[in-house]
């Protein structure tokens, strides 16, 4: 979806400001709700993709106006009452209003460890050849899904070359949707600075994303 | 739909839009605060916690070691023994930028956020510097949780238009001779910089130059330290 989450090249955010010695968390809730969202998922049943889109599909004054571990936060939130783990109600009442659902079983502390070891690795294994090689010169077509993607805006449409290719891996556009994992070759298109951004003064930059071959057409094609 | 409207934005210096992160929190000890001294959100999650585990969703016990493994045990440190020990072990360099996340496992920094990591190397004619201007991607095994400015809307907006830019914004002057190469993470490739080592450290152990290594040298928003910058 062309959300405002689709940040790059957008222009008025004003300057980037570090925080010297910054902190992991900067206030309790967020160290809970980080931790939280982490336990769920996999209880939950959905995956990163579902996630990332819950947090993601809200108005742009609504993602806009949140800090980042409050996006999280609404997002799991969405993502729980979708699957009625979370009854409406029941945080503004905070408590249990209806018998819960059950679920495979909660992430134990001794269990921590090797699931973050574990990971969650999108490679899958194909038959089907990489339509594209490395030095191709390849479009991001210019699409607009309504709902998630991750071929962001900035690219659309231009034209790059195939730098990496990194095996096919889980699509998110269908992932999101509980459609399947539908893996797909995964390449790194990198774009020349002066054509992304003609305007721009002296930017001797190339720009990369990682793009699933159904976002790319050949170059010359029409 | 959820009650989005009972979670009170925090105003704008709160938001993602901006780099703050001075949103609702103040008061730190919130043990020794009733409700009425807390946030709307610090509210929220604390009753989505009661109402998880309630419902034997979740066991706080898990929540804390998460917690403690992101606060004590995962971060930047892991990177900077990655990028010293490819400073000081050529074969190992070597590996590391043939398959990251699998040199990287040697030191067993794995898992979460690193399934799949691409070590990218500056040079004098390339600086790399990396971004997710989609999310916040970012290679956890190695780097820990990503700081807020990272996450924030003008890097996220500005690292792929204006990256010469952003690296004033940190005080960096780059040469304008140098390349920027910028790697916007919108898969699930995660990229870590290795940075160059710094002159003047000949005959440095690993163990040493993991000193000058800082977390922004490994995103390309900074450089190591130099050695006088140590003690």
């Amino acid at each position: 979806m062309d959300g405002a989450h689709d940040m790059g090249g957008v222009a008025g955010f004003g300057p980037v400001r570090p925080e010297p010695n910054e902190p992991v968390f900067h206030a309790e809730w967020e160290r809970r709700a980080f931790a939280v969202t982490l336990a769920m998922a996999k209880p939950g049943g959905w995956n990163i993709d579902m996630s990332r889109f819950a947090r993601e599909d809200r108005p742009p004054a609504d993602y806009l106006s949140r800090s980042y571990y409050q996006i999280w936060l609404v997002g799991l939130e969405r993502l729980m009452l979708e699957r009625e783990l979370l009854r409406p109600g029941e945080i503004e009442a905070r408590k249990v209003l209806q018998t819960p659902a059950p679920i495979s079983g909660p992430l134990a502390a001794a269990d921590v460890d090797a699931m973050l070891r574990r990971g969650g690795p999108t490679e899958r294994e194909t038959t089907t050849p990489a339509r594209f090689k490395i030095g191709d010169r390849v479009r991001a077509k210019d699409i607009h899904p309504a709902t998630h993607t991750r071929l962001p805006q900035y690219v659309r449409g231009h034209v790059g070359v195939i730098e990496l290719l990194h095996g096919c891996h889980v699509f998110p556009d269908t992932n999101a949707m509980g459609q399947g994992e539908h893996p797909h070759w995964l390449y790194t298109v990198t774009f020349d600075g002066k054509d992304l951004w003609p305007d721009a003064a002296d930017q001797r930059s190339r720009i990369s994303v990682d793009a699933w071959e159904p976002y790319l057409e050949p170059a010359d094609a029409a | 739909m959820q009650p989005l409207d009972t979670v009170a934005p925090s105003g704008l210096s709160s938001a993602i839009m901006s780099n703050h992160h001075h949103d609702d929190h103040h008061h730190g000890h919130h043990h020794d605060h009733d409700h009425s001294e807390l946030s709307e959100t610090e509210l929220r999650v604390r009753a989505l916690e009661t109402i998880l585990t309630q419902k034997g969703y979740v066991d706080p016990a898990a929540l804390d070691v998460l917690i403690e493994t992101y606060e004590t045990k995962v971060g930047p440190r892991n990177g900077a023994q990655v990028v010293a020990k490819a400073w000081t072990d050529p074969a190992y360099r070597q590996r590391l930028l043939a398959d990251g996340s699998a040199a990287i496992a040697e030191l067993d920094y794995v898992g979460r956020q690193g399934e799949h990591i691409v070590v990218v190397e500056n040079t004098p004619s390339r600086h790399n510097m990396v971004v997710c201007t989609l999310c916040s991607c970012y290679p956890w095994p190695v780097l820990g949780l990503p700081p807020v400015w990272y996450k924030s809307a003008p890097y996220r907006s500005r690292a792929v238009s204006d990256p010469r830019g952003v690296l004033h914004d940190f005080g960096f002057e780059l040469s304008p001779e140098t390349e920027i190469r910028v790697w916007d993470s919108t898969a699930e490739i995660r990229y870590l910089v290795l940075p160059m080592r710094p002159a003047g450290t000949d005959g440095w152990s690993a163990e040493r130059l993991a000193d000058l290594v800082t977390r922004d040298s490994m995103i390309g928003t900074g450089l190591p330290k130099q050695p006088h910058e140590v003690a």
